[in-house]
């Protein structure tokens, strides 16, 4: 599949940005957010800016953005319609935590509990944005088990590395939730790599001989194209990275989205003052090509069945 | 609006028969030509005599080769288009409801007027059916030209879809496949018609039929075609003809 940048951006800061946003929820429930209202208020304003940038560029590849606001009337049967009602859905806890974080009214069961909504309705996106790929019966990479547990995982990690990073700059202690964070990158990246390794061996679905339905003659091999240059099929649905650079793409995002900013994590959580700011901005400055690769893979890993039409067996 | 309607009253389609097609590309052509002003229209190229020539089509002549087990080898011409699904996935994914599966026939079309642009319903549908206007900025497909099957002022002999009106050798049919005494559902049975992709799960409407067994015997010697003009001249005749043969 074609990896749109549009989309890749917008899965990852929209992704990072709600789950800053649930963390901030479910730390202030746990009485650990810093008593420094500042570094609140920019946390909010660092998880609003992403997700409101990464809205704006998924409507970047539309071919009438004016139009968006028709995506949110079909939320019955749409995956993409259920995240655009969520998205929006969600500024309004958020904003609400954003007044209440401003009013001071921290210690506040209300203010609790809408930082516990917001945590929700974050993740309730995060979630609807995984299915809109998960949901797609046609293309195997995106509809495994798999894929909605690791784009909630990697929000909450990406998330969270996020919020470690502006903690330190605020001097806030960050020992418990950077372990958090490698925690939930050890875990992001356990079942990224279980995720390879069955789109590795599993056998693909379809065929040129099940596409054409001709395998019951014997095997088909395209002998003529319908069309001397790619068309939009081709273009869109074509693309396809070679094994070797895949594989390599594969260990620089391991390295830059899991080990790197997991270590980092780890060095930040150990408390030591100028040594875990260090790291905590270290495990952030990884991570951000490490998604951004890992999220270039998963759409240019996946194949699409339309393409047995023109490949050459 | 993108949920698919339970029960279709009818289940217009296509039967296409890949024995006799003889991948001329005139189905794909006429249905341009038709389509380019019709329902979906302008069908936008890009480019169209120069070196990239690009643009939106609702109908592809693949043509493959296939082997078999006994070493024979046959060429089979083989028309793409929308297969007007019973289980839709280009319709559930559609966000705005532009995407749609009509209840009285089972066409599935997309509405200009409300589509977005962005292109989930290509990517859910396995066949490539749907192809991308970026002139217009929508979704395009096949209608199964509704604009011509429903029109009271084509003579009832037109009203059929342009790629049946324009095929030369009568490979494709047209007409309603959820009835099982319709011409089409009979020769789907006559000639055991299949579906593109079954473990896809879209439950195609359109069918196809297959390549008929080879039937020349292919044990016997080719025949030699004997030379016209034999070489009996004089012998300056022969010399000419060398002179002039230089």
């Amino acid at each position: 599949m074609h990896p749109a940048l549009s989309v890749i951006f917008f899965t990852t800061a929209s992704g990072a940005g709600y789950g800053l946003l649930a963390w901030l929820g479910i730390l202030n429930a746990g009485g650990l957010l810093p008593d420094h209202g500042g570094s609140v208020l920019v946390a909010l304003s660092v998880a609003l800016g992403l997700v409101t940038a990464g809205l704006l560029s998924s409507t970047f590849h539309l071919g009438h953005p004016e139009r968006a606001w028709r995506a949110l009337t079909q939320w019955r049967s749409s995956w993409l319609s259920r995240e655009g009602v969520m998205a929006l859905l969600t500024y309004v806890p958020a904003l609400l935590f954003a007044w209440g974080s401003l009013r001071g009214l921290s210690g506040t069961p209300l203010y609790v509990g809408t930082g516990l909504l917001l945590a929700g309705c974050a993740l309730i996106t995060v979630f609807t944005t995984a299915m809109i790929y998960a949901s797609l019966r046609s293309i195997e990479a995106w509809q495994m088990p798999h894929v909605p547990p690791l784009y909630l995982l990697l929000a909450l990690a990406s998330g969270l590395v996020v919020y470690n990073a502006i903690a330190v700059w605020f001097a806030a202690s960050v020992q418990v939730t950077a372990l958090l964070a490698a925690l939930l990158l050890a875990a992001a990246g356990l079942l990224k790599w279980s995720y390879w390794r069955q789109i590795d061996t599993a056998p693909a679905r379809s065929s040129p001989e099940s596409a054409t339905g001709l395998g019951r003659l014997g095997t088909v091999s395209v002998l003529q194209q319908p069309h001397g240059r790619e068309n939009y099929v081709m273009r869109e649905m074509g693309y396809f990275i070679a094994r070797k650079h895949a594989a390599r793409l594969r260990r620089i995002s391991g390295l830059l989205l899991f080990a790197l900013p997991l270590l980092a994590s780890l060095i930040a959580a150990s408390g030591l003052r100028w040594i875990a700011s260090l790291a905590a901005g270290f495990a952030l400055l990884a991570l951000i090509p490490g998604v951004l690769v890992e999220r270039w893979l998963f759409f240019a890993e996946a194949r699409h069945p339309a393409m047995h039409f023109y490949r050459k067996s | 609006m993108t949920c698919l309607p339970s029960k279709t009253g009818k289940k217009l389609g296509l039967v296409i028969d890949l024995d006799i097609c003889v991948g001329c590309h005139a189905c794909a052509t006429s249905c341009k030509e038709w389509n380019a002003s019709g329902y979906s229209g302008p069908l936008t190229d890009s480019d169209p005599y120069g070196a990239n020539p690009d643009g939106v089509w609702f109908n592809r002549v693949h043509t493959y080769e296939v082997k078999g087990p006994a070493g024979d080898s046959r060429t089979v011409n083989f028309p793409r288009s929308c297969l007007h699904c019973d289980d839709a996935p280009c319709v559930t994914v559609c966000p705005t409801g532009a995407s749609f599966k009509r209840a009285e026939d089972g066409i599935v079309l997309v509405n200009p007027d409300t589509c977005i642009g962005c292109k989930l319903c290509s990517w859910a549908c396995p066949y490539g059916a749907r192809e991308y206007d970026p002139d217009a900025g929508v979704m395009k497909k096949c209608t199964l030209c509704v604009d011509r099957i429903y029109n009271a002022s084509l003579s009832p002999a037109d009203r059929v879809p342009a790629c049946v009106a324009a095929c030369p050798t009568g490979a494709r049919s047209f007409g309603d496949l959820g009835d099982p005494d319709s011409g089409v559902s009979e020769l789907v049975r006559a000639r055991d018609g299949f579906d593109l992709m079954p473990e896809q799960g879209c439950a195609p409407v359109n069918k196809y039929l297959p390549p008929r067994a080879a039937t020349a015997d292919k044990t016997a010697v080719p025949r030699v075609l004997e030379p016209q003009v034999r070489d009996t001249g004089s012998a300056l005749l022969r010399w000419l003809d060398v002179v002039l043969s230089r």
